[in-house]
Parts: C-alpha cells; sequence; structure tokens
C-alpha cells in the first residue's frame, strides 16, 4: 500500500508571533516547524507502515528551505520526500495551493493521502478537501482514528457534538485532526540518514494538468486587501459600584453589549 | 464568467438531526445586512431529508427566499452528495455571495465546493463587510478599483494577526464564518419566505463514503483549554467550599471553573484546573477572574482570552490591569447574585 | 575553523530539545522530590535510540558521533540533570569500554541490548576508600578454573541496582613496576542477577535525587573467565581511559544545567517586578546575566571541543583527548555551580523555593564538581600534562 503524506512548513506561533519594523511577518525570526496536523497525519501513515509496510512519501510545497520539513519527516521514517518549488507558484490561497498540489499527486502512485486538517500559519482546513475535489476523490475530513481493511479504510470523523465512523474505499483522501495521535520523535540516527537523502524536487513543468492561470498569486482567487497586527489590549474599564446589586447590573450590562449571554 | 449574473447573498442553513443550527440564524442576521448595501435579497439554501418544516424558523430569521433541496441522500451530512446539492444550487441560481458556518461540517463543505465551483474561499470569517477593492484606489487606476465587493476580516497564525481578503474576479464570493460571531435578528413571528424546491439528482459514485455509525458524544471531563466560557477562582474565594458560587455561577453562562496557583497550592482544586505559567494556558471567550490578584505568573495563562472580567475587593490588585471589565467590591455578595442575573436574562432570551 | 553546528547537529538538536521539554521537564520536579529512578523516561530514550548515539549501527546504535551524543546530555540536562547522568553514564562508562575493549564476542553480545536501551548499563571503579585514588582497590578477582571469582563492594554507583550491565574495576594480583609492588587491575563485565552479586544500601543524595545511587557487594560473585575485559592488568589504563569519555559526558551535563539555569532566570528577570520595574531592568542584573552568559559560551566551546577531539580519536585512536575532556569538565563544572548559584540569588526568595527549580539545578549542579574525578583531579590531570 502507498501512502501520501502532504504535509507543510509553518512558523511556530506557540510563542507568539514577530514582526519586522514595517510590520510584515519576521518569519526568519519564529522556529519553523513541521505543522501539527500534518505531524499527526505523518504519525498514522507510519503506523500503516509498521502495520502493513506501507510505503510512505512525504511532500510539500513552499521555498527551498521546506526540504527541511521533509527531511524531518524521513527522520522519523518516512520513506521518500518530494519538495514542490518554484517562484512562480508563490503568494497562493488554498485554490491555487491544492491545485499545485493535485497537480504534483497525479504523478504518484497512491492508496490513501493523508494531509493535516488546518496548519497553525493559515488556520484555513481548506486545502485538503479542495486537493481531493481536484483529483475527484472523496474526502474524509478531522479524522480522530483511522483503520485500513484490505481496499477499505474506516475513519473516526469527528463533529462538534458526535462523531461518525465512516467507510470509505481507497483511493481516498483524509485529513487528520492533531488528536488522532501523539507522533513519534525522530531519531539520531534517522536524522543523519535523512541529511544524506535525497530529496526530490519539483517545479513547475513537473505539474500535471495545471493551467498556469490557476498557480501562484495570480491564480489565486482571493486576494489580500489589508493585513495587520493584532493590537494587545491594556487595561479596560474599572468601578467602584456602591452596591452588589449595581455590580451586577454593570456586568450584565456589559455581557449584554457583547453578546456573552 | 459574467460576475454581473451572480446576485444575492446566500446562507448555508445547517441543520443537524432535522435542527437548525444556531450558526444558520446568525449567518441570515448577517446577510441581512450585507443585502442592503446591495439592494438584493436573502436566500438560505437548506439541504437534508425531510426538512422542510424547517423554512418558517428560518424565514422568522430572516431569510426572503429557502432554496430546499431535500433527498433521502442527504439524512446524515457526507461531505459528496452535500457538496453536489450546494455546488448546483450554486450553479443554478448564480449568488452573488456564498456564507457558510465555520463549523465541523462547514469547513469540510465549504472548500469542496469553492473548489468544483472554482471559486475563492475565505475561512474563518470575524468581520464582513461591503466595500471598495482595493481599499483604496490605486492613483491613476481609479477605475479599476472595485465597488460593492465583500470584504471578508480574519484572525490568523493563531490570532496574532488579522487579515482583511476580497475575491475580486469571481463568483460567488465565499466565506466560512465563526461561530458565535454575527447576530441574529430579532425573529419575525410569522414571516414568510419564497420557497423553491430543487433536486439535482443524487446518484451515489465512488465519493460517497458509507456512515457506519453515528456516535453523539457526551463529554464526562472538562478540559478547561476547550471551554468557552472559565470561572476562574484564587485564594480569594477562600475555601474549597465556597468555590460552590463559582461552580453555579459557572453553570449559569455555560462555562467551566478553573483556578489560580494558589488554590491549587490549597489543596481546594486539582493542578488540572490551574491557569497560568506552572499550569494551562487558556484563551476562553470570556475568563472571569474571581478574587484572583493576577500575579504575573497567573496573568501569562489568561491574557489572550477574549474578554475577562475580574471581581477582587482590592481596588489595587494587578488583575485590573489586564481585566477589560474590572469590579471592585466582594465576591460572595456579587457572584450569587450574578449567578441569579445571568438566569434571568438567559430565560428572557428564551423566550 | 568552523563554530557552525552541521545540518545533522542542528536538527539532532532541535530533537532532543523537544523531547527534553515534553517528556522529561514535567517529571523533572517530581522525580527530585520522591528520589525517584524515572524508568519511564529511560524506556522512552531506549525507543528513541537515546541511549545508543554514538554506537555504530552495526552494533544496533545509532551511528552518530560524539558531538551529537554531547548535545543530547546537554539538552537533557538543562530540563533534569537525573536524566543527563542516566544518559552519560550508561554511553560513556558502560557501552564506550565494552566498544573500545571488548572482544567482538563481547560486543555482539553486550552491545545491541545496550544500545537499544533494552539493557541499561553501569561502572563500578570508586570504593568506600578508593575514590580519586585508583590504586586504593580492594575488590579482588581471583581466577579459579573458568570463573573468575569477585570479592569486595563499589559504591556511588550511577544507575545502581537499575543497570543490566556493570563494567566492574577489581585486583587480580600484584606486579612490580620500577621496583615498587603494585596492584595488578583488571575489568570485568558483570550481569545482574550473577550469584553473589547484590545491592547495598542506596545513597540519599543532595542532588541528582531521581538518580539511583547503589552500592554494589560482591560476595564469591562468579563469572564467566570471558568476561574479562580488555588485557589482564590493563584495568587500569581501561578505567582511567573510560573516565576521560565520562567527562566529556559530565561536562556536557554540567554545561546544560548552566544553560538550562540561565535560560529559566532569564525568563524571570524579564517578568518579575520590584520597585515599578522588571528586575531585568536593573544593571546589577543586567551585568550578573552578561558575565554569566559569557562564562556558559567559554564553557560551551571547550565542551564541544573535546566532543571533537573524541571524534578525531575514533578515526585516530594514537591521539589522546584526556587533557580537553578534563578542562572541559573543571571549566562546565565550575561554571555550572556558580551560574546556578547566582540564578538563585536573581530569583530571591523564589529561588529557594522547589517549584521554580534552580535550586534544583544548584544542587544538581555541585556533583558535577565531584564525580567522574573531582575539580582536583581534573587539575592533576591538566598541570600533569603541562609539565610532563
Amino acid at each position: 500500500m502507498k501512502v501520501v503524506v502532504c504535509i507543510k512548513q509553518v512558523p511556530d506561533t506557540k510563542g507568539g508571533v514577530k514582526f519586522n519594523p514595517d510590520g510584515t511577518l519576521d518569519r526568519g525570526a519564529m522556529l519553523a516547524i513541521m505543522n501539527p496536523d500534518d505531524k499527526a497525519g505523518l504519525e498514522a501513515a507510519l503506523r500503516l507502515k509498521d502495520q502493513y509496510g506501507a510505503e510512505v512519501t512525504v511532500l510539500t510545497m513552499g521555498l527551498p528551505k521546506a526540504a527541511d520539513v521533509l527531511r524531518e519527516a524521513i527522520a522519523m521514517g518516512a520513506d521518500k520526500g518530494v519538495l514542490v518549488t518554484d517562484r512562480v507558484l508563490g503568494g497562493a490561497d488554498t485554490w491555487a495551493t491544492s491545485t499545485t498540489i493535485a497537480g504534483a499527486l497525479r504523478n504518484l502512485d497512491y492508496d490513501l493521502i493523508i494531509t493535516g486538517r488546518q496548519a497553525i500559519d493559515g488556520d484555513t482546513a481548506q486545502v485538503g478537501p479542495q486537493i481531493a475535489e481536484h483529483l475527484g476523490l472523496p474526502v474524509i475530513s478531522y479524522a480522530q482514528e483511522i483503520k485500513v481493511d484490505g481496499d477499505k479504510v474506516t475513519v473516526r470523523r469527528q463533529y462538534d457534538d458526535r462523531y461518525h465512523m465512516v467507510e470509505a474505499k481507497m483511493p481516498c483522501l483524509i485529513t487528520a485532526l492533531s488528536e488522532l495521535n501523539d507522533p513519534r520523535y525522530m531519531t539520531p540516527g534517522g536524522i543523519f540518514d535523512a541529511c544524506k537523502a535525497e530529496i526530490t524536487t519539483w517545479g513547475r513543468a513537473d505539474l500535471k494538468d495545471v493551467e498556469d492561470c490557476n498557480l501562484g498569486l495570480a491564480g489565486s482567487p482571493t486576494k489580500i486587501a489589508k493585513a495587520s497586527d493584532k493590537v494587545r489590549k491594556g487595561a479596560g474599564e474599572k468601578v467602584v459600584p456602591e452596591s452588589p446589586e449595581e455590580a451586577v447590573s454593570y456586568i450584565v450590562g456589559k455581557m449584554n453589549e457583547k453578546h456573552l449571554i | 464568467m459574467n460576475l454581473e449574473e451572480y446576485k444575492g447573498v446566500y446562507v448555508f442553513a445547517q441543520q443537524v438531526d432535522n435542527k437548525v443550527d444556531s450558526i444558520a440564524y446568525e449567518l441570515l442576521g448577517k446577510a441581512k445586512e450585507l443585502a442592503a448595501p446591495l439592494n438584493t435579497q436573502v436566500t438560505a439554501v437548506l439541504i437534508g431529508s425531510n426538512v422542510k418544516n424547517l423554512c418558517d424558523s428560518l424565514a422568522e430569521y430572516g431569510a426572503d427566499r429557502i432554496i430546499v433541496v431535500d433527498d433521502p441522500e442527504l439524512k446524515d451530512y457526507r461531505t459528496e452528495p452535500y457538496a453536489h446539492a450546494l455546488a448546483s444550487v450554486i450553479n443554478e441560481y448564480k449568488p452573488e455571495i456564498m456564507l457558510v458556518g465555520a463549523t465541523a461540517i462547514g469547513r469540510d463543505l465549504g472548500p469542496t465546493v469553492s473548489a468544483r465551483v472554482a471559486t475563492g474561499l475565505t475561512a474563518d470569517c470575524t468581520v464582513l463587510e461591503i466595500g471598495d477593492f482595493p481599499l483604496v484606489a490605486i492613483p491613476g487606476k481609479e477605475s479599476e478599483q472595485k465597488h460593492n465587493q465583500l470584504l471578508m476580516t480574519r484572525p490568523a497564525f493563531g490570532g496574532n494577526t488579522i487579515a482583511t481578503i476580497a475575491c475580486p474576479n469571481n463568483r460567488p464570493q465565499m466565506a466560512t464564518v465563526r461561530p458565535g460571531v454575527m447576530q441574529k435578528i430579532d425573529p419575525i413571528k410569522g414571516a414568510k419566505a419564497e420557497i423553491i424546491e430543487f433536486n439535482p439528482g443524487f446518484t451515489p459514485n465512488n465519493k460517497y463514503v458509507t456512515i457506519k455509525e453515528v456516535v453523539k458524544a457526551v463529554k464526562d471531563v472538562a478540559d478547561i483549554m476547550d471551554a468557552k466560557v472559565l470561572v476562574s477562582g484564587g485564594r480569594g474565594v477562600g475555601s474549597a467550599e465556597n468555590f460552590k458560587i463559582l461552580e453555579d455561577l459557572a453553570e449559569a453562562v455555560g462555562g467551566v471553573v478553573s483556578c489560580s496557583r494558589a488554590v491549587v497550592d490549597s489543596g481546594w482544586k486539582p493542578k488540572d484546573l490551574q491557569v497560568g505559567q506552572t499550569g494551562k494556558t487558556v484563551r476562553p471567550n470570556v475568563y472571569f477572574a474571581i478574587g484572583i490578584s493576577g500575579a504575573i505568573q497567573h496573568v501569562a495563562g489568561m491574557e489572550e482570552s477574549d474578554v475577562i472580567i475580574a471581581i477582587n475587593k482590592d481596588e489595587d490588585a494587578p488583575i485590573f490591569d489586564v481585566a477589560d471589565y474590572g469590579v471592585v467590591g466582594d465576591l460572595n455578595k456579587i457572584v450569587p447574585q450574578l449567578t441569579a442575573a445571568i438566569k434571568a436574562e438567559k430565560a428572557k432570551k428564551n423566550n | 575553523m568552523d563554530f557552525s553546528l552541521s545540518k545533522e547537529h542542528e536538527m539532532a538538536r532541535q530533537l532532543f530539545k523537544d523531547f527534553a521539554e515534553k517528556e522529561v521537564k514535567p517529571l523533572a520536579q517530581e522525580i527530585d522530590e520522591q528520589h525517584r529512578f524515572p524508568r519511564e523516561t529511560v524506556d522512552k530514550l531506549a525507543k528513541y535510540g537515546f541511549l545508543g548515539i554514538p554506537v555504530p549501527k552495526e552494533y544496533g546504535g545509532q551511528g552518530c558521533d560524539i558531538q551529537t551524543y554531547v548535545m543530547c546530555v546537554e539538552e537533557m540536562a538543562k530540563v533534569c540533570g537525573t536524566t543527563s547522568v542516566i544518559i552519560s553514564a550508561h554511553t560513556s562508562l558502560c557501552v564506550d569500554p565494552i566498544l573500545t575493549y571488548g572482544t567482538e564476542e563481547q560486543k555482539k553480545k553486550y552491545v545491541p541490548d545496550l544500545a537499544s536501551g533494552k539493557k541499561l548499563g553501569a561502572f563500578g571503579l570508586t570504593e568506600p576508600g578508593a575514590g580519586t585514588d585508583a590504586q586504593g582497590q580492594q575488590t579482588k578477582a581471583v581466577l579459579d578454573g573458568d570463573e573468575w571469582v569477585l570479592n569486595g563492594s563499589k559504591c556511588f554507583i550511577t544507575n545502581g541496582k537499575e543497570a543490566d550491565v556493570y563494567i566492574v574495576i577489581a585486583v587480580t594480583g600484584k606486579v612490580e613496576k620500577k621496583g615498587k609492588m603494585l596492584k595488578e587491575i583488571s575489568a570485568f563485565i558483570v550481569e545482574k542477577g550473577t550469584p553473589g552479586f547484590t545491592f547495598g544500601t542506596k545513597e540519599n543524595k543532595m542532588g541528582i535525587c531521581g538518580s539511583s545511587t547503589y552500592e554494589l557487594i560482591f560476595t564469591d560473585c562468579r563469572i564467566p573467565k570471558e568476561n574479562l575485559l580488555g588485557q589482564q592488568g590493563k584495568g587500569f589504563a581501561i578505567a582511567m581511559h573510560t573516565l576521560d569519555g565520562g567527562r566529556i559526558g559530565i561536562a556536557a551535563q554540567a554545561l546544560g544545567l548552566a544553560e538550562g539555569a540561565l535560560e529559566t532566570t532569564i525568563e524571570y528577570v524579564k517578568e518579575r517586578k520590584q520597585f515599578g520595574r522588571s528586575i531585568a531592568q536593573f544593571q546589577n542584573t543586567q551585568f550578573v546575566l552578561a558575565d554569566l552568559a559569557t562564562k556558559v559560551e567559554a564553557a560551551k566551546l571547550l565542551v564541544y571541543k573535546a566532543a571533537a577531539k573524541k571524534d578525531e580519536y575514533r578515526t585516530n585512536p594514537k591521539i589522546s583527548y584526556s587533557v580537553e575532556a578534563a578542562q572541559a569538565k573543571l571549566m562546565a563544572a565550575e561554571v555550572a555551580m556558580e551560574v546556578t548559584t547566582k540564578c538563585v540569588q536573581l530569583h530571591g526568595g523564589y529561588g529557594y523555593i522547589k517549584e521554580y527549580g534552580v535550586e534544583r539545578m544548584m544542587r544538581d549542579a555541585k556533583i558535577t564538581e565531584i564525580y567522574e574525578g573531582t575539580s582536583e583531579v581534573q587539575r592533576m590531570v591538566i598541570s600533569g600534562a603541562l609539565l610532563k
């Protein structure tokens, strides 16, 4: 069985985000990590490798330095890495990104494609389902559990107040939640091997059945009108009410104003 | 794509188990606001099996028109038949704006449909408005500025940045919208909408998955990191027993009780509930800091909360430096009355 | 001269950092307070190959260099002194001598299980009457047919009782050297469970409290003849050479403790407010931190240099890294003690309280000036090389 896991290198937003003096994001100052949901997807694939000997390929799209995240995946146990990188692909929104990745995936054999539900930089959760749509595959989003049996995959699909046990015939695409599992660490020896491993690098010319008008910034239907740093809030109001009743009516009033009740 | 052909603000009226989800009403409220400057109608798209009875409430909450796609294949949510239903509606009726809730359903349906109808989609929006794109015309290219565009604002990078996005060259302009942000209108009793039944036909293909089991979840232990509302107590609460008044308030507001380190050290509450540097970092919609002085170690774990309401008898407590709304007073008197007032307020709203 | 880390080393550093943060740090305070050996952590270290980092792949190891191993010990020590010494004692004092002096049979028999962490290793040299002075050894091994019979005891043994394989140094006779009768000393491999091999009392220590420190007791303990490690009579050289390597591990531990305390303190001084401003804004704080950071960096360079020298030795066994190891350990241990002490001071009252962790780092740091050769012994090694 062949599994392709789509992963993304993202800035670690956990410790806060750093900005350049001009207000743009200072990606260089932030640690670049493998997106957590993607890492859970990779772990799910590596478990299929442990159980059934699945071949695991990791694929990413990004700048040349995104190869690091492929090496990390190989150091965890993935077999092969594919980097899709090209100047013309820059500035892509989710439509252009999913078009690009689908174009790359058309070159690969797969029974299962796993993506993370969403990346912590964009938080959109769109690229996985859109890739499935471009490739004409069934998609099961928000996977909390994945089991493979023959050519069928059973997934515990999470919803807000319930879950469905869903069965699909492979090939299909699954988007993984970080709560799916605890991803394994790399091994030190795996790191040394991964740094020697060959990474397949594809550019625009290697994408299959993709039109230029759907790629990169120019091919993105959504356009950024404005981006800004969130304003940090300081102290708000402080009141010293005469009575508990006055205090309560103040709080209830504010909660109503903010639609919090 | 002739953009002029696309008219109207459409809302995906999410229902589960034949109950309209609150997000549908929230989207209708917003759609009404957006429709006004565009001089257009609000259309709800209701997809499901035996769901026609839900039309009245959608009309009361602001739908001028309802397109109902009713088919047995649509009983429980599955990506494919739902995406086929919504994409077919879009192709047939050509909306200018299509809003979907950013729920576990909408965040699957939205991207699938946007890819199918080849348009852009902006995720998890918190602000939607009609305006110009670019926001300011480029000098010399004033004629290229587009008017009456949907401007979609959303947080990114874990809430550290915000971006406003437009979709100027494709239609519909699609957005998923974060639940709990937009305001429903006060329902108009007896309001009626035009109802259109539409069925594009459902023939199962490779994309249809099988639902083997539906399990409705009951959460046993509340995780303070998931809670939308936290009622957090500090040393000022005074005793383990007195946390009862906080628990009552938490129940009234649909929240969970958490605490400061002092409370854990005193053995009043388990470590699981501790907020702060040596505890957990939380960012609920509302954080009640009750009897918490606000040591930096505590503040580090909760300052990202959307709204912080502090009650403390010490006027100089540092918690007031981060609180949006600070009340100086005796928590033992205020909290029980607040619980009662919120219950009363909720009862009023439900009627 | 290139001071930047390779891609491999950068990735390995990040791995050790993540592992330490998520798996080791949460237990650090608890195992210290309860004086509990963190078996669950050892199982995780084993799972990810951290107990066989500088071991060739053919013996089931990770096939990495000493620099990688040193960074592993360093990163663990940043959050937990106990965990770092478990790795160091196992790798430097048990696996390394078997790899260096063992026969092919011994290597095949012991190293794969040690490198995979299925088994844990320890090293017994110190005796109640013989610490720094190895000639004071009393434990005896006598050949009786096909077996060596061990009698005596070893004390302060790290990983004692928790380990499965022990390197034990014992007296096997007397030899004449320059007209003096000296003890002939040899090294042995002893497995846990061998009849006559038992454990004495557990030491109640000031620091590295989760580390299991026991007395080893040998009472007519019979081990197979082939468990002699290296040549008979070469035990003293084996022990000294093993300690040269061990010192690099302890130097890395000391370095990590200093860095951990410094990082914790930098965070703290930015947040702690006194007289209306953060204590980071006081010049005293700034100057103390500047000095500490500079000393830590100096220690780091010496530790990494010693690691590089040992890596060089692994391709060319003619060279010695004894002086580099002694200098690294001397410097790093004394820096660790100074840095942790001053970090406690910068924390004020909170520094003296267990929750903030710096007092633990200070207690843990003290042992690095003592074990595997006290600072005084390191000075002897260094000056000996200068004046020979």
